[in-house]
């Protein structure tokens, strides 16, 4: 692991955004169970939960401005790069196998798990091909 | 990259962390550079070569000048 100033800035950002998507979540689960939530709002509860997650995305996007050390940013790039493909081509596999119905239909949200897991398939590759782990 | 980095850091008897001190990067960054798994900016290869004071082309080798040697 590369600690990098900028990188520490983005370490915060993310336990912060997690921290309020937990919250986001909790709460909009919450109400939408119990009927608490008025018509006029809902979809803005709704999306509540994904707005802490598009922040995530921000974030990686500041790290790159941010990040001074030209390998170490290099170094997320092809994490990015490779977390883009990796989620991606998932989901095109399995749109397809959905649109046959050979399997069952996956909620939308699931290609955001599928990135950043593909985030950490990078790091591998970082480590494997480079020695780096990365961020 | 081929390039003399090695080299003229032990010249020095620097460490890769000095260097990388000296050049503001990580030390992993200068272990990337020195074992050619990465190659510089134009901006970091001038920082290394004035750090070093000589010109560029006495730290990293040409490419082509490489392969044509090779034939």
């Amino acid at each position: 692991m590369l600690r990098t100033q900028a990188w520490k800035r983005y370490n915060w950002r993310v336990v912060w955004l997690s921290l309020l998507y937990a919250v986001f979540l909790i709460a909009a689960v919450y109400g939408f169970k119990h009927a608490l939530i008025p018509r006029s709002v809902r979809y803005l509860v709704a999306i509540l939960p994904a707005l802490p997650i598009v922040g995530i995305f921000v974030a990686i996007g500041r790290y790159l401005v941010e990040e001074q050390d030209e390998y170490v940013r290099m170094l997320m790039v092809r994490q990015v790069l490779w977390a883009s493909g990796f989620a991606l081509s998932l989901a095109t596999i399995w749109g397809f196998l959905d649109s046959f119905d050979l399997v069952g239909h996956a909620d939308g949200y699931y290609i955001v798990i599928a990135w950043f897991f593909g985030l950490g398939v990078g790091g591998l590759v970082n480590k494997y091909t480079l020695g780096d782990g990365g961020c | 990259m081929e390039n003399r980095l090695r080299i003229l850091r032990a010249e020095r008897a620097w460490s890769q962390q000095d260097l990388a001190e000296r050049l503001e990067v990580s030390r992993q960054s200068v272990n990337a550079i020195e074992t050619g798994k990465y190659d510089p900016s134009l901006p970091l290869a001038f920082r290394i070569a004035e750090l070093f004071e000589r010109p560029i082309e006495e730290i990293f080798v040409s490419p082509s000048r490489r392969s044509s040697k090779a034939i």
